[in-house]
């Protein structure tokens, strides 16, 4: 069947290519040390989601999860460069995000296991991790929503003068609807202090964006609605990710206003648990693959010198890392019945009635 | 001691909150320099700067996520939704954002919240712009929700509103803007979830909220005539839902009517009715008896929106009849 609006079979949409692996990039001004630290996100991250994936098979983690295997280099190049009390807002796919924030990753899982020791007891779940104290202000699961939330966060900032500034995460589908676009023009026309990051994945769940959108960029091709610049990188150089966040965020917090960036990257698997992720045309996938944030990452710190000893040290401390938490968190309690009935009201209850 | 307009109690409600709190703020859609399309807000703008007051564009999912992640950083907005229609707009950041934040972040945040919105018919506005839509906000979890029937109501209810540290929805009835009523000088605070019995009565109970109010009043001065005493009740806050009021009302007169402007499945007197029959069947003489809008769409002509809202006669006629069952 040919889909109403292209030329093609489903699944039979053009294919886009990552852009060549290069060395263009090993020469941008960041920190040896800094480097390293983003070494080690990025180990974090793909290790804790394959991890997440383990357990899932294992029927550990019920309901469903949403991975950002491949697409780590954006979170792990934002959460570097922000100051430790700005705000994070994500999505359903918001493990990366949170963990990034500095986030353990124990309570993380826990809350995945749906165990008392999760970040939210369990009532939360994948979908909504939020570490206040961590500036992770939530990851919501109603498309596009979240936008318009961050800007009030951004809005409060700006009240109450504090610099703070506030990153919003979200997908290339989430640019086709309404909340989107009253969200940009609001914090546009309030200057507000606050950076919208598209992770441009080339899918919305199971449906390639270009088949479904008017422009071939969805969000770099919107910025001038707005009156914003487009701003279009490679997701999956975290370097360069690292240093559009840093600039993007000077600005809002120079009184500058929002940014809206559009970072390219692809997900190595389906769109959620159950997706085999088969709607993507033949050699897609492989060319990502080989296009992958880390291993790319990693022999770029190996042109710069850094010895292999060093980063498989990292490597394993990670894996350590992950091995204690899945521990932790499988240790983990169920959550007691009672906390079902807490917090629906700032009173620690759930009355509605005397 | 003042003759204010209802919708000269709401920005006096506002006005109170703002001076004494300076995180609290309001924002929507022409309410700034035009003081609100139905003049609630005049007066504010002036008085706290174009800061405090905002002037938003006509989006309702960005105005109320605004309000949510303010509310949920340190201030305590105030967000107008212009018509309660408008809420199907922007039901998402209400219902799945708003509501069930703080639970699913198992109490990380507080939403220090209030909507304001215009609701209810009488106006001959046609069914876009006359709805009443407290029912929908009572059927989720995580909202409070109240409906003020007199100016007193409006400044001491907003006060509470806004000191709340729970998303309060506070649907303003359209038909009442212009109705007076005395409000004493000084700070007025009232309390969610609290009914007021308007006119003691022992032979029947009537609940009524918003405009149907009035009407149930004077129902009750027709059905004195004919000696049967109503006793009134404003139920003013759905959620918390002051039952004790309620059901020690309804025990001692043995008969329930409900008089409910919403459309009639699932209005919120069905809600009331279903915890009286749980609760005090055995207190009651004749069935619970619901006077609501018929499930219909409102229309327009003022003969037709006449015939459908609950009336005066409707209820003088539907209580006496239930009275001498
Ligand atoms: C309002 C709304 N519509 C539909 C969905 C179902 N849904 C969940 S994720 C998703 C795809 C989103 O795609 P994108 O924004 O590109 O994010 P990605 O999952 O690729 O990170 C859809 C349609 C939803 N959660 N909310
Ligand atoms: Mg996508």
């Amino acid at each position: 069947m040919t889909a109403i609006g292209t030329q093609h079979e489903y699944g039979a949409h053009p294919i886009v290519l990552p852009p060549a692996a290069s060395t263009a990039q090993d020469g941008l001004d960041i920190a040896p040390a800094l480097r390293l630290g983003l070494y080690r996100r990025l180990e974090e991250l793909r290790q804790f989601e394959t991890r997440a994936y383990d357990l899932f098979m294992q029927q550990l983690v019920k309901g469903t999860s949403h991975l950002s295997l491949g697409m780590e280099a954006i979170s792990a190049g934002f959460g570097a460069a922000m100051r430790k009390d700005d705000y994070t807002f994500a999505t359903y796919r918001g493990h990366a995000h949170t963990l990034s924030r500095g986030v353990p990753m124990a309570p993380v899982l826990a809350e995945l296991l749906g165990r008392q020791n999760g970040l939210m007891g369990g009532k939360g779940g994948s979908m909504h991790l939020t570490s206040v104290e961590h500036g992770v202000l939530g990851s919501y699961a109603i498309i596009g929503a979240h936008l318009c939330v961050a800007n009030g966060a951004a809005w409060s900032a700006q009240v109450r003068g504090s610099g703070q500034v506030t990153v919003c995460f979200f997908g290339d589908g989430t640019t086709n609807i309404g909340a989107f676009h009253e969200a940009l023009n609001y914090a546009a026309v309030f200057s507000l202090p606050v950076v919208f990051v598209c992770e441009n994945n080339l899918y919305m769940e199971y449906t390639s964006i270009a088949d479904i959108t008017a422009v071939p960029s969805p969000a770099a091709d919107r910025a001038a609605s707005y009156g914003l610049p487009a701003i279009k990188i490679d997701g999956n150089d975290v370097d360069v990710v690292y240093r559009t966040a840093a600039d993007a965020l000077e600005l809002a917090r120079s009184g500058g206003g929002p940014s809206l960036i559009e970072a390219v990257t692809y997900r190595h698997g389906g769109h959620s648990r159950a997706d085999p992720g088969k709607y993507r045309p033949a050699g897609e996938v492989e060319a990502w693959l080989a296009y992958d944030p880390l291993t790319n990452y990693r022999a770029r710190l190996t042109r710069l010198g850094v010895a292999d000893s060093e980063l498989d040290g990292i490597r394993a401390d990670v894996a350590r890392a992950v091995d204690e938490a899945t521990e932790e968190a499988k240790n983990g309690r169920l959550p007691d019945v009672e906390s079902a009935f807490t917090d629906v009201w700032a009173d620690g209850g759930s009355q509605w009635r005397n | 001691m003042a003759q204010l307009s209802y919708r000269e109690a709401v920005s006096r409600g506002i006005a109170q909150e703002m001076s004494r709190d300076e995180r609290v703020m309001l924002i929507g859609e022409d309410i700034g320099g035009a003081g609100g399309v139905f003049k609630t807000t005049g007066g504010l703008s002036e008085q706290f700067g174009r800061r405090r007051v905002v002037d938003t564009p006509i989006s309702e999912q960005a105005i109320l996520g605004a309000a949510m992640g303010a509310a949920m950083t340190g201030l305590r907005p105030i967000a107008e939704i212009m018509f309660a229609d408008f809420f199907a707009v922007c039901w998402d950041i209400v219902v799945n954002e708003i509501a069930k934040m703080r639970y699913m972040t198992n109490g990380q945040v507080t939403m220090p919240l209030v909507i304001k919105s215009g609701n209810g018919g009488s106006l001959r506005m046609g069914a876009q712009h006359s709805q009443s839509v407290e029912n929908w906000a009572m059927a989720v979890p995580g909202l409070k929700v109240v409906t003020p029937s007199t100016p007193l109501d409006v400044v001491g209810l907003m006060a509470a509103a806004v000191r709340s540290d729970d998303p309060v929805l506070f649907f303003e009835h359209k038909g009442l803007y212009a109705s007076k009523g005395e409000v004493p000088d000084g700070e007025i605070v009232d309390e969610l979830g609290k009914a007021a019995i308007r006119r003691p009565g022992k032979d029947a109970t009537v609940l009524a909220l918003g405009l149907m109010v009035g009407r149930a009043l004077d129902a009750a001065e027709e059905l004195a005539r004919e000696g049967i005493d109503v006793e009134v009740i404003d139920v003013r806050s759905l959620v918390p839902l002051d039952t004790q009021t309620l059901l020690t009302s309804i025990s001692r007169t043995g008969r329930l009517f409900t008089v409910e402007e919403n459309p009639r499945l699932l209005g919120w007197g069905a809600e009331i009715a279903s915890i009286a029959a749980d609760e005090c069947f055995w207190d009651l003489d004749v069935p619970i008896h619901r006077i609501t809008t018929p499930h219909i769409p409102l229309p327009s002509a003022d003969s037709l929106e006449d015939a459908v809202l609950p009336s005066v006669d409707r209820i003088v006629q539907d209580v006496r009849k239930g009275v001498y069952l």
